[in-house]
């Protein structure tokens, strides 16, 4: 199977109010269509770990590699073009623009993506809000969808470049156990079907229960 | 082949487009303060502009741009030759009392007349003369002109009210006179006076014409008479010129002439701004005082555009991190922020150019009076260019500070501190 994302050696301190290692040399791969959750008690550095993953953190020792490329060190603005091509992100809140209509906001990275006409973003767009069951939503402000709903747009928005990774913080912290579970039912099925590599922050054991991989960490390392 | 014209908003461009056409009326009122300031900035400045064109049109009416003449001389003070034994003389320093005649006027005017740029030279003669009518005495100054050449450099046809300027060429005793000289003489068109100069000689003049200006004191005192006479009345020969006037193009450059005039002359050569210093002074003044009023207003127009964008950024930062995190770089967060303050700036900037201009119409109809008439004020295509690009810079900046912060939001603090 295929490395898609490779962790070599990875450190990170925090100064402030102390000085405090975090992240202590952590090296890990993860493979193609994997679904991986990353759990552990509160301060363990599972959501540092995923910030440096996704390459917005850049304060870290160590090597990160997408699809064996090393991505550590390059410029902030080569960065930003690395994670519109490869990284999708599924935070704990939605973090949908609140100006613009559910369909906008899952085109809007795609937009920056360029890659394609308008209208093939739009086809694209609703094809994904169709696959999570929310394309009657799509011409509604965001701001006008309940929160499960609004957190499937987040997921859509997530996936429209087709990413080599989805990175979640907490995807299910916010839902009652209901869209909680859709949600989880929606990461399998990208899983699966789409054979889409999914790297998920939890604090849900059933969602963590539920992924390929389960990654423990405990005081920045993993057990 | 058929070219459809579509609009291509970049996505950035349509992010800060979709911000503010979510604040509309916040829009139209911050656009609304700064075009107060754009407008302000151009109502003042065409003020000054206008109301110092107006004052230079009424100096050249008696100015002329370049003055050519004899300088004074000042008398050696010492003579401190004791060297070979002779004796120190020593002297008061005093005016030497030189003739002011410029010698071979002719050669003068024809070497000036050849100069690019030069559009009009004239020899003129200034005496001190009395009016006199029977026992009324008023006392004045005459100017000995070629008449033709003098109307072109000041155009004094404009101020003419009565008789015609060329009756003082087929008349060669006639004169022009003020109309306060002629209240007080009580002489009408066509009556004789008599004129004495400063060294005593008496010529008996026919009035062919009266001129009124907006001083009564020239009225009072000035006249025009033909060159020759003038020359007769200071007893002297038809070469006899004290000073030449030079008109050039365009007079804010006449000081960049006088090398020149002066190298092919042999004579002293002074240009209207230095002749008239206080004038300059006042001029300088009007602009420093406007144009501080002016910019202190532009600043606060440009704290109204910067305050909205800062606060539009304070707002947005989970919208700017969810950007970032999905690919806008730091450019693309300064171009959504720089184009939202843009966009006010262009409405403010259209908006102050009619508002600055419906108050420019609305001075131009206000009657002063006096010499001014109508409040000398147009539309002044420049300031209104100026007015349109400092408008835009006012926003650029303003934009660009708040702009700046956003892009420098670290996506991972917005996110871990919810």
């Amino acid at each position: 199977m295929q490395t898609i994302l490779r962790a070599e050696n990875i450190s990170k301190y925090f100064y402030t109010p102390q000085k405090f290692k975090v992240l202590d040399d952590i090296s890990f791969e993860i493979k193609k269509s994997e679904f991986v959750s990353i759990i552990g008690k509160s301060g363990s550095g599972k959501s540092t770990l995923l910030y440096v993953l996704s390459t917005m953190d850049t304060d870290y020792s160590g090597n990160i590699f997408i699809e064996n490329e090393l991505i550590t060190g390059s410029k902030l603005d080569k960065l930003a073009q690395i994670r519109n091509i490869n990284i999708g992100f599924v935070f704990q809140f939605h973090y949908l623009l609140p100006e613009f209509t559910c369909l906008k906001n899952v085109m809007i990275p795609a937009m920056k993506l360029n890659r394609f006409s308008r209208e093939e973003i739009e086809e694209s767009a609703y094809q994904k809000l169709k696959l999570l069951g929310i394309e009657e939503q799509a011409l509604k402000p965001a701001s006008k969808l309940s929160g499960g709903q609004q957190q499937r747009v987040a997921i859509a928005r997530a996936l429209i470049n087709e990413p080599k990774i989805i990175m979640c913080d907490e995807p299910t912290g916010n839902l009652d156990s209901k869209n909680s579970d859709i949600i989880l039912d929606i990461f399998k099925q990208i899983s699966k079907d789409l054979n889409q590599t999914i790297v998920a922050v939890t604090h849900d054991i059933d969602f963590a229960n539920s992924s390929d991989r389960i990654i423990e960490m405990q005081d920045g390392r993993i057990l | 082949m058929k070219i459809i014209p579509k609009i291509k908003l970049n996505v950035d461009l349509e992010i800060a487009f979709t911000h503010i056409l979510a604040k509309k009326k916040q829009t139209v009122i911050v656009s609304f303060a700064a075009a107060i300031g754009i407008a302000a900035f151009i109502f003042l400045n065409s003020l000054v502009l206008g109301f110092n064109r107006d004052s230079d049109e009424a100096l050249f009416k008696s100015t002329p741009h370049i003055r050519i003449y004899v300088d004074d001389k000042i008398s050696e003070p010492l003579l401190n030759d004791t060297a070979n034994n002779n004796i120190a003389v020593i002297s008061n320093p005093k005016i030497v009392n030189e003739s002011k005649k410029l010698l071979n006027p002719n050669r003068i005017l024809s070497e000036v007349k050849q100069i690019e740029d030069v559009t009009t030279v004239t020899a003129w003669l200034s005496i001190n003369v009395f009016y006199n009518n029977g026992s009324a005495q008023v006392n004045g100054s005459s100017s000995g002109v070629n008449i033709n050449e003098a109307n072109e450099m000041f155009d004094i046809q404009s101020s003419m009210v009565e008789g015609n300027l060329q009756d003082l060429i087929s008349t060669p005793n006639g004169i022009i006179l003020g109309v306060g000289i002629a209240d007080n003489l009580n002489v009408i068109l066509n009556d004789n006076i008599s004129v004495v100069s400063s060294i005593g000689i008496v010529k008996v003049m026919k009035v062919v014409g009266l001129f009124k200006t907006s001083n009564s004191v020239v009225d009072k005192s000035k006249s025009y008479m033909n060159l020759s006479l003038a020359q007769q009345l200071m007893a002297e020969g038809p070469d006899y010129i004290t000073d030449i006037y030079v008109n050039v193009k365009d007079p804010d450059k006449a000081a960049s002439y006088l090398p020149m005039i002066i190298e092919r002359t042999g004579y002293n050569a002074e240009d209207w701004k230095a002749a008239n210093e206080s004038a300059e002074a006042s001029k300088k003044t009007r602009g420093i005082m406007m144009g501080s009023i002016s910019i202190i207003i532009l600043i606060v127009a440009a704290f109204t555009i910067y305050n909205i964008v800062n606060m539009t950024v304070k707002q947005k930062l989970h919208d700017i991190a969810i950007l970032k995190a999905q690919g806008f770089a730091g450019k693309s967060v300064v171009k959504i922020f720089i184009s939202e303050a843009m966009i006010i700036g262009i409405l403010a900037t259209i908006m102050g150019l009619f508002i600055g201009a419906a108050l420019v119409k609305a001075l131009s109809k206000d009657y002063i009076g006096g010499d001014r008439g109508y409040f000398p004020i147009d539309f002044e295509p420049e300031i209104m260019i100026m007015g349109i690009i400092i408008g835009l810079l006012v926003a650029f900046i303003a934009g660009f500070i708040p702009a700046r912060g956003a892009a420098k939001i670290d996506p991972v603090a917005i996110f871990r501190n919810l």
